[in-house]
C-alpha cells in the first residue's frame, strides 16, 4: 500500500522542539484544546508554504504564547510584555525585506500594549499582528482581560464584568478599521471546522499583505482557553460561538489590499560612516581632529553639578560644559532634574566628564565643582562636594561665606550683581562661566589648554543658543567679563 | 478508458502527540474518531481512528492544536 501525506505536521515548526524544557519534545506547552495550537498551525503552514521562512521573524509576547519561539522554524523575537509593535517597527524600518509577524493575546496588545500597538497600526507599519482574544488572562490564571464579556466571571471579575466598574470589553478590530493606515482587518473565531479554514484564509491573506509590503493588516482570533474557562472542548466553541461573537461579530472589517500600493519608507542605511554622519554633527576641525586635553586634571572623572532656581540659567550652563568637553573630544554626560514648574522653582543639572566611557550620569557624591546660584542649593547639594571638591558660587544671592571641609576649596563670585551691571541679568550663567574658566586656569589647567578656554566656550555657547545670534554674542561677552572678574579677585 | 476512482482516506492520530482535548472527535464529520480509555506518555487518554471511510477532508488535522498528532493520508495504490 502506498499513501501520500494530505494533512500532516506542518513544516513552518521545527521538527522537534529542542528548546522545549523536559523530555516531551514534539508537543507544545499549550493546555489540550488550547486555541493557540490550532493558530500556530495555521501560521507555521502558510510561512512554508509561502516558502518565506528564511525572511519571517515572529515576535513572540508575554503571556500564554511566551514561547512561540520554541516552535517555529523562523526568525524569533521575545519582547517585553505589550512592545510587540515597538520592535516589529523597528525590524520592518530596519529591513523592508524581512517579513514581520507580530503574536499577541489580549493583556499583551489590548491591555498594556495597547497604545504601543494603535499607533503603530495608524503609522501602518508594515507587519501582520494576529491578536488572540480568549476573553481571559491565561498565563497568570484566569484573569479579567480587556475583552472579557459582560457577566463573566474572572478571578478579579467574581461577581461578574460590568460595565460601570470595569467598562466594556474592548472592541479591537471595530477600532482599528476606523484607522486610515491598515489595510485589512478581519475578525475570524477558531470554532468548527468551517471557521478554522476561514480563519486559514485571513492568515495567509495577512501574511501575503506583509509579503507585498502593502502596510498593517490585522486579524483578530476568537480562540477558546478551555482550562481557564472550564469548559469541554465542545462548550468552549459553544461559547465563543453563541457568546463571544454577538459581541465580537465575525468578518472582514476592512480590506482595501488591493487598492493600496506597497509601502516605501526612507531606504535605511546600514553603512558606519553614513550613520556616524547623520547622529553626530561635525566638530569644530572635523570629527577626526581628535586633539584631547593635556591637563593632569581630566586623567579620571570630573563631576560637575549645578544647582539654583529654574530660569536662572542653571540647565544651560551645564550644557555649555557639557559642550566644552564635547568639544575638547571628552566623553560628556548631562542629567537635568527639575520641578513642575518652568521658572521659579529649584534645579540642577549633573555634568559628567570623561576620556573614557561614563558609567552613569548621576552625581550625588563626589562631586568636583559644585556651582550654587543660590541658597537652597547650597544647603541641599554642599554635603555631595567631594574630598578636594570646588564650590563656586554667586555671592549675591549667598552673603555669607559658607564652610568647607579641609582641602575643599569655596570660591565666591557676584555673579548676579556682574550680569546686573552688564545689562542682562540673565547672562549670570555665563558670567559664572568665565568665572570657571579663570579659577581653572589659575589651578588646573596647562597653558596649552588654558588658551583654548575661551574659544571652546564660545563654540559651546554658539551650539546650545544657535540660531540666536545676539544671544550668543552677548554671552560671550559675559563670560570674558566673568573670567577678568574672577582672575582679578584671584590676583 | 477512463474511470472515476474514488479516493481513498486514512487518518492516523500519534498517541504520544495528542493531549486528549477531543477536539477531533467533534470535528469529524464521519465520526471517525474516538478517545479510548488507554493513557499515552503525558497521561491522557489519546484519540484514535476507528473504521475506516476517511474522506480527507482535514478537519481533524485543522482542529487539532497539536503540531503532528493528527496526519491524513492519502492512499494512492494498493498492492
Ligand atoms: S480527515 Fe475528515 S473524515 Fe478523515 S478523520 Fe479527519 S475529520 Fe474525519
Ligand atoms: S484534537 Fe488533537 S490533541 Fe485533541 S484529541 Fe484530537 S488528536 Fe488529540
Amino acid at each position: 500500500m502506498s499513501e501520500v501525506v494530505k494533512f500532516g505536521r506542518p513544516k513552518g515548526f521545527f521538527e522537534t522542539f529542542e528548546r522545549r524544557p523536559g523530555s516531551i519534545k514534539k508537543n507544545m506547552s499549550y493546555c489540550p484544546g488550547c486555541g493557540h495550537g490550532v493558530l500556530h498551525k495555521l501560521i507555521a503552514e502558510a510561512i512554508a508554504d509561502f516558502g518565506i521562512q528564511d525572511k519571517t521573524t515572529l515576535i513572540s509576547p508575554v503571556g500564554c504564547s511566551v514561547f512561540a519561539y520554541f516552535y517555529f522554524d523562523c526568525f524569533g523575537l521575545q519582547v517585553p510584555h505589550g512592545r510587540s509593535a515597538a520592535a516589529a517597527t523597528g525590524l520592518t524600518r530596519a529591513n523592508p525585506e524581512s517579513i514581520v509577524i507580530g503574536y499577541q493575546g489580549d493583556g499583551d496588545l489590548a491591555a498594556i500594549g495597547f497604545n504601543a500597538f494603535i499607533q503603530a497600526a495608524n503609522r501602518g507599519e508594515n507587519y501582520c499582528v494576529f491578536f488572540v482574544n480568549n476573553a481571559i488572562y491565561g498565563m497568570t490564571g484566569g484573569q479579567m482581560a480587556p475583552t472579557s464579556l459582560l457577566g463573566q466571571k474572572t478571578t478579579t471579575s467574581p461577581y461578574g464584568r460590568n460595565a460601570l466598574t470595569e467598562g466594556y470589553p474592548l472592541k479591537v478590530c471595530e477600532m482599528v478599521s476606523q484607522l486610515e493606515a491598515p489595510v485589512y482587518v478581519e475578525r475570524v473565531a477558531l470554532t468548527s471546522p468551517a471557521n478554522i479554514l476561514k480563519a486559514r484564509k485571513a492568515v495567509r491573506k495577512a501574511i501575503k499583505i506583509s509579503m507585498e509590503k502593502k502596510g498593517f493588516a490585522f486579524v483578530e482570533v476568537l480562540s477558546g482557553c478551555p482550562v481557564n474557562l472550564k469548559l469541554k472542548p465542545a462548550d468552549m466553541d459553544k461559547f465563543i460561538e453563541e457568546n463571544m461573537t454577538k459581541y465580537f461579530p465575525l468578518g472582514v472589517f476592512k480590506d482595501v489590499a488591493d487598492e493600496r500600493e506597497p509601502v516605501k519608507r526612507a531606504t535605511p542605511v546600514y553603512d558606519r560612516a553614513k550613520v556616524e554622519e547623520t547622529l553626530y554633527r561635525a566638530m569644530p576641525g572635523g570629527n577626526e581632529a581628535h586633539e584631547s586635553l593635556e591637563s593632569p586634571l581630566f586623567d579620571r572623572e570630573l563631576r560637575v553639578k549645578i544647582g539654583g532656581f529654574g530660569g536662572q540659567g542653571v540647565l544651560s550652563l551645564g550644557l555649555i560644559l557639557a559642550a566644552m568637553g564635547k568639544y575638547r573630544n571628552l566623553n560628556v554626560s548631562w542629567l537635568p532634574s527639575y520641578g513642575p514648574e518652568m521658572r521659579g522653582g529649584t534645579a540642577n543639572c549633573a555634568v559628567i566628564l570623561n576620556k573614557g566611557a561614563i558609567g552613569s550620569p548621576i552625581v550625588d557624591s563626589n562631586c568636583d565643582l559644585l556651582v550654587v546660584l543660590n541658597r537652597p542649593s547650597l544647603d541641599k547639594y554642599l554635603p555631595e562636594l567631594g574630598e578636594n571638591g570646588v564650590l563656586m558660587y554667586d555671592s549675591s544671592t549667598i552673603k555669607d561665606a559658607p564652610k568647607v571641609k579641609p582641602g575643599q576649596k569655596a570660591i565666591a563670585i557676584s555673579a548676579g550683581d556682574i550680569a546686573e551691571e552688564f545689562g542682562n541679568l540673565k547672562c549670570a550663567n555665563a558670567v559664572m562661566l568665565g568665572a570657571i574658566g579663570a579659577v581653572l586656569t589659575k589651578y588646573y589647567l596647562t597653558p596649552a589648554d588654558a588658551a583654548k578656554f575661551q574659544e571652546t566656550a564660545e563654540a559651546a555657547i554658539a551650539e546650545c543658543f544657535a540660531g540666536k545670534d545676539k544671544i550668543v554674542a552677548m554671552n560671550a561677552e559675559a563670560c570674558k567679563l566673568g573670567y577678568t572678574k574672577m582672575q582679578n579677585a584671584q590676583s | 478508458m477512463s474511470q472515476v476512482v474514488k479516493k481513498k482516506f486514512r487518518c492516523h492520530p500519534e498517541p504520544n502527540e495528542c493531549k486528549g482535548c477531543g477536539r477531533c472527535v467533534n470535528a469529524c464529520p464521519k465520526k471517525l474518531l474516538k478517545l479510548g480509555s488507554a493513557l499515552n506518555i503525558m497521561g491522557v487518554p489519546y484519540a484514535e481512528y476507528v473504521g475506516d471511510g476517511c474522506i480527507g477532508c482535514g478537519a481533524c488535522f485543522y482542529t487539532c492544536p497539536e503540531p503532528g498528532a493528527i496526519t491524513v493520508f492519502e492512499i494512492t495504490g494498493e498492492e
